[in-house]
């Protein structure tokens, strides 16, 4: 359990496996599109999610035209918004913000990591790419068919969403259930190589208890989505069913347009209860690699030790396994017995214990260390900020009483907004500036950097903020229009105009953003191995960008955990983990106590 | 795959008492499961996952059986036979359980004798597990057929009572027999491995180019047995509920 071996005869075992066997491509084909090679995937899972999540933010901007000037633009119509409200949620949530972290930052970072090749099954790891694409390209297919995509909302409740009345009843939302089901299929590929990664594959002298957090967090998310995404898949199966075969699990008797359908006897509420046992989890999904990643860059940019490595470790797994018994506070106005909402609501304010653990030890990170105000810094610091305000109206929510008035309103996008969107994007900005060096060998611009940092952040609250407001207003949300509600005052249109000029503002800054991705890549300053000073492995490699295979010819051994910054005494001011331990007398006094 | 270079470190490395020992057992390096090789882990990993889908697909049965007004159909009922003119209850579903679970025993023994390196009985034990799994999935498409042609049961509606008897008894039956189906493919392709010698010379998969070896053969059984546990579950909550 001790954090650095002292004697390498002692803490550090003999090799228990021997070297993987690497598949070596010899063609251009072989080596970069149908890799095997997890940095390779990694990349091209991020490059899909980015490219995919770049529809989504377009269509977040169109529904933002239309609630900021409404009646303006004639090519939105309300069934049309209901279809761009959909798909962006559903874009976000899964397609860019779940497959960026574990199938883009999992792939590229676990392996290099622990200190491992590749990840265990190489093969099936390429497969699991692949059937993620397959299932994109299945949901953009849906913008182009009879009807148009889904326009059911992003949590697809039935009845509405597979009956006449609700756009892309009929193609929509058989498309998007089957992507979803092609979507789990392929992560279940690539999850388990991060699990068994993780779990066999480490190199020698990599305890778990010396894992960088970023893995920690990768690994727990990967093990969530793993048990979760299961009853999306039934879900999604069963109505799919629904909708084409015309069984009825999720759809009572029901009266459509004066006549009475076929359905007859099924539960929708059921479909809820599935829905958020994969929706609750899912929040987590994406905010424990989150979590993970940002300890790391605010221990490395601080250059201190993470504040309470070992509660760190705790807090993940601990809000991993409370995240799957809180999934029906989701459902407090969908009708269900009173202790059922008192035991829900009690979890859900138990998980705030962990999360605020972990908020303050990043906060007693940065106390007295050595702050470097690089730009992953600054979007590390950035998402305390939002995450502690959407944890807070979190605590809001989580309380039936006070969650009845306020759902669905405005309230509740704003709070998601915060604590699930906006937090974990920040989090991927500052993942990406603080690996970019190491995926290609140069810097990302710091100018722009800065600029694209301070328009997003303080764009975020100008969008947020007001939106908390009107949620307390009554401002419902997914609404095409709201005009000619009496207890809305006029003065919440003009407040809703600025929330647009805002989004647009920041959405339009993110094209700079991909331009330093483009602009860097050719003429970025070359960044040498280490540019930040990172203690972990994937900054000790020979090679920058790292190589088939990582490690060059030998595995490195682990001696220390990850946070070796400013050791009084030491050389530097960072110990790389694998850097043997210095014999000294002090070690070795040290080593008998 | 893998092999072990060291075995046990217990000596070398004490471990602390209690709940520290076991933490620092888990998390020790390089393995968490000590001489756990990739695929097996892999495989419980899956499995643990799949047992996911199966709840989730029983708890939705379950809770339509609750939601619907209609009345449910006596399963031994519908689940009946006539034979030498007298009409057995769940007979069908009795034989199907039965040569569900032998192959679960013959692939026992296939695990066995694969660690024994004995080719032939490695292979006539696969193929002998495989040809059980494919009786029982021809007797559930007899069963099936039965169902639609003679007693008129659909996925949307029945003449017994509930619609969601059908919906749900399909849509079970069918996710877990196509597990069987997919378990008898890979058997064979198992067996056609062990009995070429494909996993005592080591020679690489024609997709992964991994090295083949005898876990494959363990991997192999522990989704079987699986897919044999699952059927239980279904057999007790559909059929005797």
């Amino acid at each position: 359990m001790s954090y650095v071996a002292h004697d390498e005869s002692v803490f550090v075992r003999p090799a228990e496996v021997g070297e993987m066997e690497l598949y070596h491509p010899k063609t251009f084909i072989g080596k970069y599109i149908w890799s095997q090679d997890a940095k390779v995937i990694g990349v091209q899972y991020s490059i899909t999610a980015i490219a995919v999540g770049l529809v989504a933010l377009v269509l977040s901007g169109i529904m933002r035209l239309q609630l900021g000037f409404p009646h303006v633009f004639s090519f939105i119509n309300p069934s049309n918004y209901l279809q761009f409200v959909t798909m962006h949620g559903m874009i976000m949530v899964v397609y860019l913000l779940t497959a960026l972290f574990l199938g883009g930052f999992g792939n590229y970072l676990i392996p290099l990591m622990v200190g491992a090749r590749d990840m265990v099954f190489p093969y099936v790891n390429m497969i699991s790419y692949w059937v993620y694409l397959f299932a994109v390209l299945l949901l953009m297919a849906s913008f182009f068919v009879p009807g148009g995509s889904t326009g059911a909302g992003w949590t697809l409740y039935p009845p509405q969403a597979i009956l006449d009345g609700t756009p892309g009843a009929n193609w929509g939302i058989i498309l998007m259930l089957v992507s979803l089901a092609f979507f789990i299929i392929g992560f279940t590929m690539g999850g388990l190589n991060y699990v068994v990664t993780v779990l066999q594959a480490r190199t020698r002298g990599m305890t778990m208890m010396r894992l960088p957090l970023t893995v920690w967090g990768i690994f727990m998310a990967t093990i969530l989505a793993l048990l979760a995404f299961p009853a999306l898949f039934v879900s999604a199966i069963m109505m799919a069913l629904d909708q084409m075969l015309g069984t009825s699990f999720f759809m009572p008797a029901l009266i459509s347009k004066g006549q009475h359908l076929d359905y007859n006897g099924g539960s929708p509420v059921l479909f809820q209860h599935l829905f958020w046992f994969f929706g609750h989890p899912e929040v987590y999904i994406v905010a424990l690699p989150a979590f993970g990643i940002v300890s790391d860059l605010i221990s490395v940019h601080a250059r201190k030790n993470i504040f309470g490595y070992r509660m760190m470790v705790w807090a993940i797994l601990a809000i991993g396994g409370l995240s799957f018994i809180v999934w029906a506070h989701h459902m407090y106005v969908s009708g269900m017995n009173p202790y059922f909402g008192f035991f829900f609501a009690t979890t859900t304010l138990i998980i705030a214990v962990p999360t605020a653990l972990k908020v303050y030890n990043w906060v007693l990170t940065l106390w007295r260390g050595d702050i470097r105000f690089n730009v992953p810094m600054l979007f590390a610091i950035g998402f305390i900020f939002t995450f502690i305000n959407g944890g807070l109206t979190g605590l809001f929510l989580g309380n039936v009483t006070v969650d009845l008035p306020l759902s669905d309103t405005m309230f509740v996008v704003a709070h998601f907004h915060m604590v699930m969107a906006v937090s974990p994007i920040l989090v991927i900005f500052g993942a990406i500036y603080h690996w970019y060096p190491k995926v290609t060998g140069r810097m990302l611009d710091d100018t722009m950097g800065k600029f694209h940092f301070w328009v997003t952040f303080l764009g975020t609250y100008a969008i947020y903020y007001p939106m908390h407001y009107l949620g307390f207003l009554g401002v419902p949300r997914r609404y095409y229009a709201v005009t000619g509600t009496d207890f809305i005052p006029e003065s919440a249109q003009s407040l809703n105009a600025g929330i647009t000029v805002a989004t647009l503002v920041v959405g339009s800054v993110q094209l700079l953003f991909l331009f330093n991705l483009v602009w860097s890549y050719f003429r970025g300053r070359p960044s040498g191995d280490n540019p930040w000073g990172a203690t972990t492995l994937e900054w000790q490699t020979p090679h920058t960008p790292p190589k088939h295979g990582n490690f060059g010819a030998e595995l490195p051994v682990v001696y220390r955990w990850a946070y070796d910054y400013s050791v009084p005494g030491a050389e530097k001011d960072f110990i790389p983990q694998n850097q043997p331990p210095a014999r000294t007398a002090e070690d070795a006094v040290d080593a008998t106590s | 795959m893998t092999q072990p270079v060291s075995t046990s470190s217990a000596q070398t490395f004490p471990l602390p008492e209690g709940l520290p020992g076991i933490v620092a057992d888990f998390s020790s390096d390089q393995r968490a499961f000590k001489n756990v090789p990739w695929g097996k882990a892999m495989m419980w990993i899956f499995l643990l996952s799949d047992t996911f889908i199966f709840s989730c697909f029983l708890i939705s049965y379950m809770t339509v059986r609750m939601s619907t007004t209609e009345p449910w159909p006596n399963p031994s009922e519908v689940f009946a036979l006539t034979l030498w003119g007298k009409k057995i209850p769940l007979i069908l579903i009795a034989i199907m359980t039965f040569v569900l679970i032998s192959s679960s025993g013959t692939m026992a023994m296939a695990v066995k004798f694969g660690y024994e390196k004995n080719r032939r009985m490695t292979f006539i034990l696969l193929l002998v597990t495989a040809a059980l799994g494919a009786t029982f999935v021809g007797m559930q498409a007899f069963e099936w057929t039965k169902l639609i042609f003679e007693e008129g049961v659909r996925p949307w509606g029945n003449p017994m009572g509930a619609a969601q008897f059908g919906s749900t008894f399909f849509m079970i039956t069918g996710f877990h027999g196509t597990h069987v189906s997919i378990g008898v493919i890979f058997l064979i392709i198992v067996a056609a491995k062990v009995i070429r010698g494909d996993l005592d010379h080591e020679r690489p998969g024609f997709m992964t180019g991994r090295k083949g070896n005898y876990e494959i053969v363990e991997t192999m059984g522990l989704y079987w047995h699986f897919v044999d546990l699952v059927w239980v579950f279904i057999f007790a909550f559909f059929y005797l509920w």
